[in-house]
């Protein structure tokens, strides 16, 4: 343990800060520092793999004598199983093992949820004998919209308490004993200070309903594993955000010890929060494989993804704000529904109460439970639906007090670093000259419109990672850390800060991950990956390049601390004569090489701490007389901390515009009201943005150097999406002279809100609202 | 998907018995027949595949032209002569779906691909289509569904080139066990009315073997407009093919027809009656478009569809009478 006086901060705001920092770890770089790798354009590792095919994720997985499993999902979105009967599909051919997960009197409360499975030795035998399995339901009433549910005398999407099949990971801090009115869940309260009072000392007030979509997860590679069993040890490749949380829950729900449970993800088609357990697929494929004696593959098909592993829940958020005629804001409310399935649905307060600073805030949020898929964690869980809200009401406001809306923020924002980059953003996408553009010459029909929103996040990782570096007698290294690459980049981004503290270029370092045989590693969840992973990479690094220096040490015959590490090599301070490069230390190692594993230190409780901050400003063009809304230009201006490699971080904020985009304008899970079934489980009809609607986007990313972790390392993949629609909407509004209030903004609600309308036709999918003052 | 037997014929007739015969369905490029054998909306035991019958992918632009009823929609779209001749055949087609689909895309499987209903293409929805009784979309979600016709079964037609064909007033020659046949266009296809588990008049061996589109009259102009919410892959919310002959300042002739509106494609008489031997106008061109959506019956979720319907027929119209 040792204190270090650090210079921490971002482009003209330093200060000198001391810092402890604990045994075993190094010192946090010092922003005079230059950097071989570090922050560079770093191409992928596997980028080759993937762009050929050889690449092999666990959908691809091919094993030995490997069956195929399917699952019998219920059509209907409420019905108690009454008989079940098995007989006939264990008799079909090619069937080596079927398994019931409903049993007769179990009561399923959506459309898609999972009544038993079978086993066979081609995926169409599968899909035949379900088809034979004999089922026998008895229909319940059911309510899949909102609304409807909230209702008096609404049928009970849980007659007693609530139970949901959550996975490890999914919708944090939803487990905690709430009061439940019928299918209301709540309130998650908070109350600061007294609205009451700051509404009073307003000089404008707004308010206003805001209604969001359910957004499915829709990741490429569907849900699923291959499960393989020897004798009594489990292996099993998942589609995983978190190997080990897989390995837990398997371990849990089959008996199984953790130590004979091996859970592997080399390579992975997207999560976005949906993937932290096994999930009932898993743990089905390794009973199926321990009934047949065979490797079981259960990959999930496009629909049965649509209706039972997840979903960003839906929202009606009543947002009530005031402020000062000189722009201060007084008082911030929010009541929100959230309709998360049979799964929570709320969580979207964050942005609200943590954004703009306001002495007067309340909140309260409530689940709605609906006969529907569950909800899961999904990317920056609550934000996008929060930010939407929260922004409009911010640019009404600022309307309402003749403010300029960015003079508006800067006025309100406490994070220095978002005040900065909403400064660099408005300067990149021309908000000065943004009226100016509004119509369009030679076309009567387009209106141009410039939005904004911010973004918050939270995390800075944490204790837990464990990663072991080996230095070789050749000079080459190896770093070994269960970490698991969802498609971000994490391979790469180990590789390089080993390189970066080792000296050593890239193709020196093997790097091995994706395998709970290995140390441990984070679940990617919370944007925590880099801020968890890279300060234990550095620091197992740093520990093994000091082993070398120990060598070198005892060689020369000096005291370790003697010995000075460069990038050259090893020397010795005042000695000319004592000098070693790095292959010629490595070269007198001995056989094994050298080793150091190490553990993710705390965060350092004295560092430069702030939000995760970013701001986006969209740039779109709306055809007044259609209703189309086109998005040209996306400026993302984002805290990411000190950038490992500068390729992956920019790929992960275009990924979180695009999928923000999306979601502004497309994507939305459409239930059949009368049925309750969805009727766009595809992605045909379930749309989803397309190369040819993907706008430009400009990334800029202003480093931060915090001391937080010893490489100033923050995540990214959530904060990239918190604003996008809410920045999208806001153009739209700016192009169009009239709010939009709810999520997807399409043709007819855009539309609706020229006519002036105040309530918005019932879209499928949505819930009616109001549509708030105007 | 059920096991089924992929027999490969070498000609169209002989594709037509065979696929007469009972479990038997003909497949071109397949695109359609394979979504819907998956979804078990088809389970038959042989599928006759005429995609390799040679000397039916040919385009003769003439005028008139004959097009093999398995040209792709992607060489429809590239075919420089069609183009300058056809175009709103050629834009109907290069618009259509993605490049691989268009790739394998026959003309003729496109006007005989069966609609994309969400309630039709799942199998747990037992709707009229399918010979069940209801039609779910028509109080149900039916923000995509049709805004003409709606009675009793709302589904729109998918296919975009007939849409063109319509207003090229193109003829569709057919071979079968029973002969050849030359169909208009516009009686090929099959209202719900009639019968709503069908689209069009083929009957069991009867075989699309080529698209007749008549010489454009002298002074004759047309287009294709279409409006999608994505760019990428995405079906029409609206979509209008308008084709106009005008002679010293006077509209001679105009077929407008609407896709995407009704369960098949759409000629706007209304509309055609009004152009026809008028001056062309702005007043005009509002009217005609107008004229072409007046008598909507949009459903709970598509009112918004009529006002687009005038919108693109308005803005077709303007481009090629301006």
């Amino acid at each position: 343990m040792g204190k270090d006086k650090l210079r921490l901060g971002f482009n003209g705001h330093f200060e000198e800060k001391e810092v402890e920092i604990a045994a075993g770890d190094p010192t946090p770089w010092d922003p005079s520092q230059t950097f071989s790798i570090l922050g560079a354009r770093t191409p992928r590792l596997d980028a080759r793999a993937k762009a050929t095919g050889a690449a092999r994720y666990s959908i691809d997985v091919r094993l030995p004598g490997m069956l195929y499993a399917r699952i019998l999902r219920s059509h209907d979105p409420a019905t108690v199983v009454r008989s079940l009967d098995l007989t006939a599909a264990r008799k079909m051919p090619g069937i080596r093992a079927v398994l019931a997960i409903a049993k007769p009197g179990d009561a399923l409360r959506f459309a898609g949820q999972e009544v038993a499975a079978v086993a066979a030795d081609t995926p169409e035998r599968a899909l035949d004998a379900i088809s034979a399995i004999r089922v026998e339901y008895g229909a319940r009433p059911f309510v899949v919209e909102i609304d409807k549910a909230r209702a008096d005398g609404a049928p009970l999407v849980f007659e007693g308490k609530v139970e949901t099949k959550t996975s490890a990971g999914d919708a944090p801090g939803a487990k905690k004993a709430l009061p439940r009115k019928g299918n209301v869940q709540g309130p998650r309260a908070s109350d600061k200070g007294n609205v009451a009072e700051g509404f009073g000392k307003a000089d404008a007030v707004v308010e206003g309903t805001y209604s969001t979509q359910v957004q499915t997860h829709s990741a490429l590679e569907t849900h699923g594993v291959v499960a393989r069993w020897e004798g009594d040890e489990l292996t099993v490749w998942a589609s995983t955000q978190g190997i080990f949380s897989v390995r837990e829950e398997l371990s849990q729900t089959l008996g199984v010890p953790l130590s004979k449970v091996n859970v592997i993800t080399e390579y992975m088609g997207g999560g976005f929060g949906a993937k932290f357990g096994a999930g009932v697929e898993g743990v089905t494929a390794a009973k199926l494989a321990k009934e047949a004696g065979a490797p079981v593959k259960l990959f999930l098909d496009r629909k049965e993804e649509h209706l039972a592993v997840g979903n960003r829940p839906s929202s009606v958020q009543w947002v009530k704000a005031g402020a000062t005629k000189d722009g201060k804001l007084t008082a911030l409310q929010l009541i929100v529904h959230g309709g998360g399935g049979t799964n929570g649905g709320t969580g979207t307060s964050g942005p609200l109460k943590n954004v703009y600073a306001c002495d007067n805030v309340k909140t309260e949020e409530f689940d709605v439970f609906t006969n529907s898929g569950p909800s899961a964690a999904f990317r920056a869980p609550g934000h996008p639906q929060g930010a939407f809200a929260l922004e409009a009401t911010m640019d009404e406001l600022a309307a309402r007090i003749g403010m300029d809306p960015l003079e508006f923020r800067l006025k309100n924002d406490p994070s220095e670093v978002r005040r900065e980059e909403f400064r660099i953003g408005a300067e990149k996408i021309g908000w000065a000259g943004r009226d100016a553009r509004r119509r369009v010459p030679d076309n009567p029909a387009l209106r141009r419109g410039v939005g904004m929103g911010a973004a918050i996040w939270y995390n800075t990782g944490g204790t837990g990672p464990k990663a072991t570096v080996t230095i070789h007698r050749d000079g080459s290294a190896e770093v070994v850390h269960g970490v698991q690459d969802l498609g971000t980049g994490a391979r790469t981004m180990v590789g390089i800060v080993a390189a970066e503290e080792l000296g050593l270029p890239l193709e020196k370092i093997a790097v091995r991950i994706g395998d709970t045989r290995m140390p441990y590693g984070p679940g990617s969840g919370g944007s925590t990956t880099t801020p968890s992973t890279a300060p234990t990479i550095r620091a197992a690094a740093w520990q093994a390049k000091k082993k070398v220096a120990a060598s070198v040490a005892s060689a020369w015959g000096v005291p370790e601390e003697a010995v000075v590490a460069s990038a050259a090599g090893f020397s010795m301070n005042g000695d000319a004569g004592k000098r070693l490069s790095w292959k010629e230390a490595c070269g007198r190692l001995p056989e094994e090489g050298v080793s150091a594993t190490a553990s993710r230190a705390e965060n350092h409780p004295d560092a430069w701490k702030r939000f995760t901050a970013g701001a986006q400003f969209a740039d779109v063009e709306v055809d007044v007389e259609t209703g189309l809304v086109r998005v040209r230009k996306v400026v993302a201006v984002h805290d990411c901390g000190l950038v490992v490699n500068a390729l992956t971080a920019e790929s992960q904020v275009h990924g979180g515009v695009i999928q923000g985009i999306s979601y502004a304008l497309y994507e939305n899970r459409i239930l059949d009201r009368a049925t309750g079934r969805m009727v766009n489980p595809n992605v045909e009809q379930y749309k989803i943005v397309g190369a040819m609607d993907v706008p430009e986007i400009d990334v800029t990313f202003l480093p931060v150097w915090d001391a937080v972790n010893n490489t100033h390392s923050v995540g990214i993949g959530e904060p990239a999406t918190v604003p996008t629609a809410a920045a999208v909407a806001n153009a739209v509004s700016h192009a169009i002279g009239a709010r939009i209030r709810s999520l997807p903004i399409t043709p007819e609600s855009v539309l609706a809100a020229l006519d002036g309308k105040a309530r918005v036709a019932a879209m499928p999918g949505r819930e009616t609202r109001e549509g708030g003052r105007a | 998907m059920k096991t089924f037997t992929l027999l490969p014929v070498r000609s169209l007739l002989e594709g037509g018995r065979e696929s007469a015969k009972p479990g038997s369905i003909l497949k071109a490029g397949g695109v359609d027949l394979l979504d819907r054998m998956k979804e078990g909306l088809e389970t038959p035991d042989r599928v006759v595949s005429i995609a390799h019958v040679p000397g039916h992918d040919g385009i003769e632009v003439g005028p008139p032209a004959r097009i093999g009823a398995l040209a792709t929609l992607a060489r429809l779209d590239s075919h420089a002569e069609l183009r300058r001749v056809y175009p709103a055949l050629a834009d109907a087609a290069g618009g259509a779906a993605t490049p691989q689909i268009r790739n394998m895309a026959t003309l003729g499987g496109n006007l005989a691909q069966r609609p994309r209903c969400w309630y039709f293409r799942q199998a747990e929805f037992d709707c009229t289509k399918k010979g069940g009784a209801q039609c779910f979309a028509l109080n149900g979600e039916n923000r995509f569904h049709a805004i003409f016709d709606t009675d009793v079964c709302c589904c729109i037609h998918p296919s975009a080139t007939a849409v063109a064909l319509l207003a090229y007033a193109a003829r569709v020659d057919t071979v079968g066990t029973r002969g050849k046949r030359s169909i208009s266009i516009e009686d090929f296809f099959v209202a719900p009315r009639e019968d709503p588990t069908r689209e069009n008049q083929l009957a069991a061996g009867e075989v699309i073997e080529a698209v007749v589109l008549p010489a454009p009259a002298p002074g004759s102009r047309s287009v294709y407009k279409k409006l999608k919410e994505k760019e990428s892959f995405d079906w029409p919310l609206v979509e209008t093919a308008v084709s106009v002959s005008v002679s010293r300042g006077t509209i001679q002739d105009a077929r407008v027809v609407l896709g995407s509106v009704s369960p098949v494609p759409r000629r706007a008489r209304g509309a055609e009656k009004i152009l026809a031997g008028a001056r062309p106008s702005a007043e005009l061109i509002a009217r005609a478009a107008e004229a072409a959506v007046a008598g909507a019956t949009p459903l709970s979720q598509n009112a918004h569809k009529v006002r687009l319907a005038r919108v693109m027929v308005e803005r077709a119209l303007r481009e090629i009478l301006a």
